[in-house]
C-alpha cells in the first residue's frame, strides 16, 4: 500500500522552506504608497493635487528662504546684494532685532535684564508645569514675580521688596486665622497685607535714593515681543484666581452673588476684546480718582485680565458641572464646610478636568495680546507696522517681518498646546 | 424622665446671622450688595467729577449732527453730510456683511479640511493638519495684515493698460489690483423679475419633488430617481424663461477706463483682507470641531448601519451625520460669534465696520468716548445674546430625550 502511495506522489518535500518575505507589491513602501496614496481614482487625484500644492508652496518659499541676505544695513544694500535674484532681506531681523524683541526702552548695555527675566521664567514655571520636579523650586516661583518686575522695570529695589513683604505678612496672618474659618483667614490676611503696603509705601517713598542700581524704564517704552510676553503671562496668572472665584460665584445658591457673576461674565464674553482695550485707552482713566494717573500698560492689564477671567470662569464652571454629584455629597457627609469642601475635594478635581480648556484660553489670550497694537502700543505687531515698515531703511520688507512674527507666535502657541496634551495624558487617571 | 425637646423655634438671635447656615447666606449677600453699590458709587462719583473737571457731560445729541467724513464701502446711501447715526448704521451693515461672508466661507473651508483630515490618504491628512495647526497658532490680526499685504503687492490698475499689458484679467472677467478685486456683476433689464421668480419657483419645485420621492419610498417602496429630475428642474424652466423674456439679465464686466476699473462689483482691499483672513483662521477651528464631531460617533454606529445593509453614502447621510451634527453645531455657532467679534479688527486695515465708524472716526471727531463705546458694546452684546439664544433653542431641539 505504502509503496503504491509513494509512487503515486511525484515529489515529497522533506524539509520546511524558510519563510519568504512578502512580494514587494504587498509590503514595504510600495504597498504603503499604494494603500495610503493611490488606492482608488479619487484618492489619486487628491494626492496629485496635494503634491502640486506642496510644490507650489515650496517653490515659492525655498529660494526666498535659502537665498536670504542676513547682513546689510538697509533695503537698498540688500537689493544690490541680491542683484534681482529671489531672496529674502532677513537682515532687517538682525539689524532691528533688539527693537523687535525688547522695544525701545532699554540702553544697549541693559538688554541682559529682560533676557535674564525671560530665562528665569522657565525656571519659575518648571515646578508648576512638571510635577516631578522637587517642591523646593516652588519657593523660587513665589519670588519670581517680584524679581521679574525689578529686572524689567528697574527703579528702586524697595518697591518689589515691599510688595513681597506685604504678601508674606498677609500669608502669615492667613495661616494663623484659617483654622477658625476660611473667610476670617482670607479677609484678615488681605487686611494685613494692605496695611503693610500702606505703611511701607510711606517709608519707601522717604528712603528712595535718586540713583538706583537698575535704571527705571518707563512702561510707555516697553514693546516688541517682550510686551506680548508680559501681557500674556501677567494676565493669565492674575485671571486664574479671579476666574475660579467667578465660577464658584456663578455656581452659588445665593441669588445676588450669582447674578453679579453671571452679568459680569456674560457682558465681558459678549463684547470683543478691542472694545475693552478702547475702554482701557480712553475711558478707564475717568473712573479713577481725579489727579491719579495710571500707566496705559497697567490699564490694559486690568482690562485683559477681566477679559480672560470671564473666559476662564466659563471653562472652570464646565469642570465643576462635569464633577459627579456624589463628590459634593461626599464632602458634605464628611462634615466639611463650604471652603474646605471646595479647597480639598471639589476644586482639585474640577481644575484637573478644566486644564485643556484653560490652556486654550491662555493660548487665545496670548494671541490676542497683539490687539494692543490697535491702541498704538508697540508690541511685536505694532513695532512691525509702525517704526520698522515706516522707516526709510526698511520700507517694503513685508514678508521677512511677518514670517518672523508668525514663527515666534507659532512656536510659543504650538508648544503650549503640545504641553497641554502631554499633561492631559499624565493626569488621566481613568482606565480606558 | 427625659424628653427630647425640639430646638427652640423662632427665637432669632443676632449671632445667627453669622453662625447659622440658614441665615449666613443673607449676611454675605447683603455685604456683597453693599460693597457693589459702594464701588459703583465711588466709580460714578469719580466719573462725574472727572467729567465736570473737563467740562464734559453725557449726551447723545452728537448722533444727529452731520458726520463730515466719507465711507468708501457703503451698502446704503451715505454722504459726508449724513449724521453720525447713519454712519453707525453703515458700519453695522458692513460688520454684518463681512461676518456673513466669513461665516459662509469659513464653514465650507472648515468642513472640507475637517473631513479631509480624517481621510485615509496620508498626504492629504497631513497637509490638512499642517493647515489647521499653522493657522490656529498665529494671531488672527497677523493673518489679516498678511493678506492685506498680499493685496497691496498685487499689480496696480496701470499694469493692465497699453498694447502689451503686464497683467491680464483672469478669464477676461476678473481683475485683481492693489485696490481690490473687480468681478462681473449681473444687470437686471425689464422682465428679469419673471426669470428670477421662475428660478425661485423651480427651487421650490425641487424640494417638493424630493419630498414626494421620499414619501413614495416610505409609503409604497418605490425608489424614484432624484438626481436627474432635480438637475432638470434646476436648469430647464429658468433657461426657458430667460430666452422667452428676451435675455433680460446681462453681465456687467469690469473694464479699464482711465486710471481705474469701471463697472462690475468692486470688492475693496480691506474687505478682502478681513474676509479671507477671518475665513481661513476660523476655518482651522471649525475643522477641529468637525473632526471631533465625526470622531465622537462611535464606530459601532457605522458597523450597525453597514450590517443593516445600508450603502456607504447612506450610512454617512442617515446615521453618522445626524449624530455628528449634534456635536458639531454648538461649537460651530460659537465660532460664528467669534467671527462677528473678530470682525472688529477691521479697524487695523481700514474697513469701515461699526468699530471703525462709531468707535473710531466718530469718537475721535466728537470726543464722546463714553457714549460711543457704550453704544458699540451694546451692539456687540445684542448680537452675541441673539446668537446664544439661537444656540439654546437649537440645543434644546436636538438634545437627547432621555427617559
Amino acid at each position: 500500500m505504502s509503496d503504491t502511495h509513494a509512487h503515486s506522489v511525484a515529489y515529497v518535500r522533506e524539509t520546511q522552506l524558510p519563510q519568504q518575505p512578502p512580494p514587494s507589491t504587498a509590503a514595504g513602501p510600495v504597498k504603503w504608497t499604494k494603500d495610503n496614496l493611490f488606492s482608488n481614482i479619487p484618492y489619486t487625484i487628491l494626492t496629485l493635487a496635494a503634491i502640486y500644492c506642496i510644490y507650489l508652496i515650496l517653490s515659492g518659499f525655498l529660494p526666498w528662504a535659502l537665498n536670504g541676505v542676513w547682513n546689510t544695513s538697509n533695503i537698498r544694500e540688500c537689493r544690490e546684494v541680491l542683484e534681482g535674484a529671489t531672496g529674502g532681506c532677513f537682515s532687517v531681523l538682525t539689524e532691528r532685532w533688539n527693537q523687535l524683541v525688547f522695544g525701545t526702552g532699554y540702553e544697549r548695555s541693559q538688554y541682559w535684564r529682560p533676557t535674564l527675566a525671560f530665562a528665569l521664567l522657565f525656571v519659575a514655571a518648571a515646578p508648576v508645569l512638571f510635577q516631578k520636579l522637587p517642591k523646593g523650586m516652588l519657593a523660587f516661583t513665589a519670588i519670581y514675580p517680584f524679581l521679574a518686575f525689578y529686572l524689567i522695570w528697574g527703579g528702586t529695589i524697595y518697591t518689589p521688596i515691599l510688595a513681597m513683604v506685604g504678601f508674606v505678612v498677609g500669608y502669615v496672618v492667613y495661616s494663623r486665622l484659617v483654622a477658625g474659618s476660611f473667610a476670617a483667614g482670607f479677609f484678615g490676611g488681605l487686611a494685613a497685607a494692605v496695611v503693610t503696603w500702606w505703611l511701607g509705601g510711606i517709608v519707601v517713598s522717604a528712603i528712595t535714593p535718586d540713583e538706583t542700581f537698575l535704571a527705571a524704564v518707563p512702561s510707555r517704552d516697553m514693546g516688541g515681543f517682550m510686551l506680548n510676553m508680559i501681557l500674556g503671562v501677567v494676565c493669565v496668572s492674575l485671571s486664574l484666581p479671579i476666574g475660579i472665584a467667578l465660577a464658584l460665584g456663578r455656581q452659588s445658591n445665593m441669588p445676588i452673588i450669582k447674578w453679579i457673576c453671571v452679568i459680569f461674565i456674560e457682558f465681558i464674553r459678549g463684547v470683543p476684546l478691542i472694545t475693552l482695550l478702547f475702554v482701557a485707552n480712553v475711558i478707564l482713566a475717568f473712573f479713577f480718582p481725579p489727579g491719579t494717573n495710571f500707566d496705559l500698560i497697567l490699564r490694559v492689564i486690568i482690562m485683559i485680565t477681566m477679559f480672560s477671567a470671564a473666559y476662564i470662569a466659563e471653562v472652570i464652571r464646565g469642570g465643576l458641572a462635569a464633577l459627579p454629584r456624589g463628590q459634593y455629597e461626599a464632602a458634605d457627609s464628611l462634615g466639611l464646610d463650604y471652603a474646605q469642601a471646595m479647597r480639598l475635594i471639589i476644586l482639585p478635581q474640577a481644575l484637573k478636568i478644566s486644564i485643556p480648556g484653560i490652556v486654550n484660553v491662555a493660548v487665545g489670550l496670548f494671541k490676542d495680546t497683539t490687539l494692543v497694537s490697535v491702541i498704538s502700543m508697540f508690541d511685536l505687531v505694532g513695532m512691525i507696522r509702525g517704526p520698522i515698515l515706516a522707516s526709510t531703511d526698511w520700507n517694503g520688507v513685508y514678508w521677512e517681518l511677518w514670517a518672523f512674527a508668525i514663527t515666534l507666535f507659532f512656536v510659543v502657541c504650538y508648544g503650549i498646546s503640545q504641553y497641554s496634551q502631554w499633561l492631559e495624558r499624565q493626569l488621566a487617571t481613568d482606565h480606558r | 424622665m427625659s424628653t427630647i425637646t425640639d430646638p427652640p423655634q423662632g427665637s432669632f438671635r443676632l449671632s445667627m446671622l453669622l453662625n447659622d447656615t440658614r441665615y449666613r447666606g443673607y449676611t454675605f449677600q447683603f455685604i456683597a450688595l453693599v460693597l457693589l453699590i459702594g464701588a459703583m458709587g465711588y466709580l460714578m462719583s469719580n466719573l462725574f467729577s472727572n467729567l465736570a473737571a473737563q467740562g464734559l457731560n453725557i449726551s447723545y445729541q452728537f448722533l444727529d449732527e452731520p458726520a463730515g467724513y466719507g465711507i468708501a464701502q457703503t451698502m446704503v446711501e451715505y454722504t459726508s453730510q449724513s449724521s453720525h447715526l447713519q454712519a453707525a448704521w453703515v458700519g453695522i451693515l458692513n460688520t454684518l456683511l463681512v461676518a456673513f461672508l466669513a461665516c459662509v466661507t469659513a464653514t465650507i473651508l472648515g468642513v472640507t479640511a475637517g473631513v479631509l483630515r480624517l481621510s485615509k490618504n496620508w498626504l492629504v491628512a497631513k497637509l490638512m493638519s499642517a493647515y489647521v495647526e499653522a493657522f490656529r497658532n498665529v494671531p488672527v490680526l497677523i493673518w489679516i495684515l498678511v493678506i492685506n499685504t498680499i493685496v497691496i503687492t498685487m499689480p496696480s490698475p496701470r499694469a493692465y493698460r497699453g498694447e502689451t499689458p503686464d497683467t491680464e484679467m483672469l478669464f477676461g472677467l476678473i481683475a485683481y489690483t492693489n485696490r481690490g478685486v473687480y468681478i462681473p456683476a449681473p444687470t437686471f433689464g425689464p422682465g428679469s423679475m419673471v426669470v428670477v421668480l421662475v428660478f425661485l419657483a423651480s427651487i421650490l419645485g425641487i424640494f417638493m419633488y424630493r419630498r414626494y420621492a421620499i414619501k413614495q419610498l416610505y409609503d409604497h417602496g418605490r425608489d424614484l430617481p432624484t438626481f436627474l429630475p432635480s438637475l432638470a428642474l434646476f436648469f430647464i424652466p429658468t433657461l426657458l424663461a430667460y430666452f422667452i423674456m428676451g435675455r433680460p439679465i446681462g453681465v456687467d464686466v469690469p473694464a479699464l477706463q482711465g486710471f481705474n476699473f469701471q463697472g462690475g462689483t468692486q470688492i475693496g482691499r480691506p474687505l478682502i483682507a478681513l474676509w479671507l483672513a477671518l475665513s481661513i483662521y476660523t476655518g482651522a477651528f471649525i475643522a477641529e470641531n468637525v473632526r471631533a464631531g465625526i470622531q465622537a460617533v462611535s464606530k459601532g454606529q457605522t458597523e450597525a448601519a453597514a450590517s443593516l445593509g445600508l450603502r456607504p453614502n447612506r450610512v454617512m447621510n442617515l446615521v453618522v451625520l445626524p449624530q455628528a451634527l449634534r456635536v458639531i453645531i454648538p461649537p460651530l455657532i460659537s465660532q460664528f460669534l467669534n467671527i462677528t467679534k473678530n470682525s472688529s479688527l477691521a479697524i487695523a486695515v481700514g474697513y469701515e465696520d461699526i468699530t471703525a465708524t462709531l468707535g473710531g472716526i466718530t469718537l475721535n471727531q466728537t470726543g464722546r468716548a463714553i457714549e460711543c463705546i457704550l453704544l458699540l458694546m451694546l451692539f456687540y452684546l445684542t448680537i452675541s445674546l441673539l446668537i446664544s439664544a439661537v444656540m439654546n433653542v437649537y440645543n434644546n431641539s436636538v438634545s437627547l430625550k432621555e427617559r
